[in-house]
């Protein structure tokens, strides 16, 4: 089986007292085992939708997807997701929450803060075990969080602008860490961003939703080596080409900002 | 220790001296060394109903016995209804309905159901604390950031780790405000039912019996020991307050 997840004919719609809102719009594709998938789109256009119904946190409205021909009911440990916010259990100290996923599988502590260990030098914080997240910066925290997806060991790694808040030299050195991750540990890696830059320079595909309601206006196949240099004529001219089909879907969802009314 | 903070309290020591020399009544107003007589002396039988200390303990054991109840009662409880709103529903309009009433107003009540006595007592106080604790973990346990509930989920975490590992424990600062708030009030409960009909020890019964006595300076030292003891139970739960859960006050 080539395909370890299957969206299929996916709707999103919510719906509150005034009005319903078509978050996501009948989206369908698939992704290969091992890769590396980012999605773009304008702010609003459902991609952090869609990757909490894959997530398993939200329910489609419509259609299915399937992870390795399951459908998917509920979240799971399978599915590790990193969000955008900053997640960590105030109360714990890095250690303990890089080790939780492990802890509440069961895992004996002597095993589980080995392993936790080991994704905390990965991600830079050795020496920081034992510090709490109010004693850490925001990047900091936010690599926290990643490691404490990586070591519960989920099949699909999903993120959604994870490095969002970060400043660009953080930012760069976590893309980085990130691949070699992904090429180490070889996960499935689904990635939200609002960063072309970042998407070009991470994944094996991009896929790029319209303004709301989301659906897919393109999927961009990368096709560089790694590692990618930022400042190669065939990188720029990816950039170009997928800022391009970018700016008309701002310019729209601007637009239906401006006349909602009509709308 | 700051000067100023203890300037005032000096300031009416002498005033209440002075006032207490002119009146030169001890029924109305004892003097101060009286007072203080009492309290530097805790073992000494007063009017033939124990001592100091014996009456404090008295009250302390009282107030733990019914602060302990609802305590055991009020975390779960409060837990569940701010987690299953199932729950929350079946038991809300009730608390709504009990929760203004104040504990003495259950006076006639306890003593109809529980007879005079120390069962009666320790009613007044579960009532008392019982309430705060509630709508306190009630409180932590709704303030849950949502977000914190999902990050367990997606780590692969079922109903009863979510229970355990993150709305407990993030609701753990406001279960301790409870705490504290319904020790606080819990004090207060066991002096006034103490002064119930049928009391035969305890700090309140001590301050009736001294009054029926006009042994005011009885009344006033038992009333200085319910006041420290009323403070440093406050202040000692805001130190594991500040201690245990610093993170609260911290989260970026």
């Amino acid at each position: 089986m080539e395909n370890i997840l299957e969206i299929r004919n996916v709707s999103k719609k919510f719906v509150s007292k005034k009005k319903e809102i078509l978050a996501v719009d009948n989206i369908t594709f698939n992704v290969k085992y091992n890769e590396f998938l980012s999605i773009v789109g304008p702010s609003g256009c459902g991609k952090s939708t869609l990757l909490r119904m894959i997530a398993g946190l939200e329910k489609p409205t419509s259609g299915e997807i399937l992870m390795e021909g399951r459908r998917i009911e509920g979240p799971g440990a399978e599915r590790g997701l990193v969000f955008q916010q900053y997640t960590l259990l105030p109360w714990r100290n890095v250690l303990d929450n890089v080790a939780f996923g492990l802890e509440i599988r069961g895992m004996p502590k002597k095993e589980r803060y080995e392993i936790a260990k080991r994704f905390i030098k990965m991600i830079g914080l050795e020496g920081f075990e034992e510090a709490y997240p109010y004693e850490l910066s925001g990047g900091m925290q936010q690599r926290v969080a990643i490691a404490r997806t990586l070591a519960n060991d989920p099949k699909i790694v999903l993120m959604d602008e994870p490095f969002g808040a970060l400043d660009t030299q953080t930012r760069t050195i976590l893309q980085h860490e990130l691949l070699r991750i992904w090429e180490k540990e070889k996960k499935t890696v689904i990635f939200v961003t609002h960063s072309v830059d970042e998407a070009i320079y991470l994944s094996d595909r991009v896929i790029v939703m319209t303004a709301r309601p989301g659906r897919i206006k393109d999927i961009i196949p990368i096709d560089l080596e790694r590692p990618r240099k930022r400042d190669t004529l065939e990188f720029i001219e990816y950039r170009r080409r997928i800022v391009n089909i970018l700016k008309d879907e701002v310019l729209k969802s601007y637009n239906m900002y401006n006349y909602s009314k009509d709308v | 220790m700051d000067i100023k903070k203890v300037i005032m309290p000096i300031v009416g020591l002498v005033l209440w001296e002075l006032l207490a020399i002119w009146l030169n009544n001890p029924v109305v107003l004892p003097p101060v060394e009286n007072v203080i007589k009492i309290l530097i002396n805790p073992q000494i039988t007063l009017l033939g109903t124990g001592t100091l200390v014996e009456n404090t303990l008295v009250s302390i054991k009282r107030v733990l016995s019914g602060f302990i109840v609802a305590g055991v009662v009020g975390i779960p409880l409060g837990i569940f209804m701010g987690y299953f709103s199932t729950v929350m529903d079946l038991f809300d309009t009730v608390i709504e309905l009990l929760r203004p009433i104040p504990p003495l107003a259950w006076v006639p009540l306890a003593l109809a159901w529980f007879g005079i006595g120390e069962t009666s007592m320790l009613f007044i106080i579960f009532i008392g604390a019982f309430f705060p604790i509630l709508l306190n973990t009630i409180a932590g346990v709704k303030g849950v950031p949502k977000i914190l509930i999902e990050t367990a989920q997606t780590l692969g975490a079922r109903e009863k780790d979510i229970l355990l590992k993150v709305v407990i424990p993030a609701s753990s600062p406001n279960i301790l405000t409870g705490l504290r708030i319904g020790a606080g009030i819990a004090w207060m409960c066991v002096v006034a039912a103490e002064m119930l009909p049928g009391s035969s020890a305890g700090l309140g019964y001590l301050i009736m019996y001294a009054y029926s006595l006009s042994r005011m300076d009885v009344v006033v030292a038992s009333m200085v020991i319910i006041g420290i003891i009323g403070l440093t139970l406050d202040r000692g739960l805001r130190y594991i307050e500040d201690r245990y859960f610093r993170w609260r006050y911290l989260i970026k």
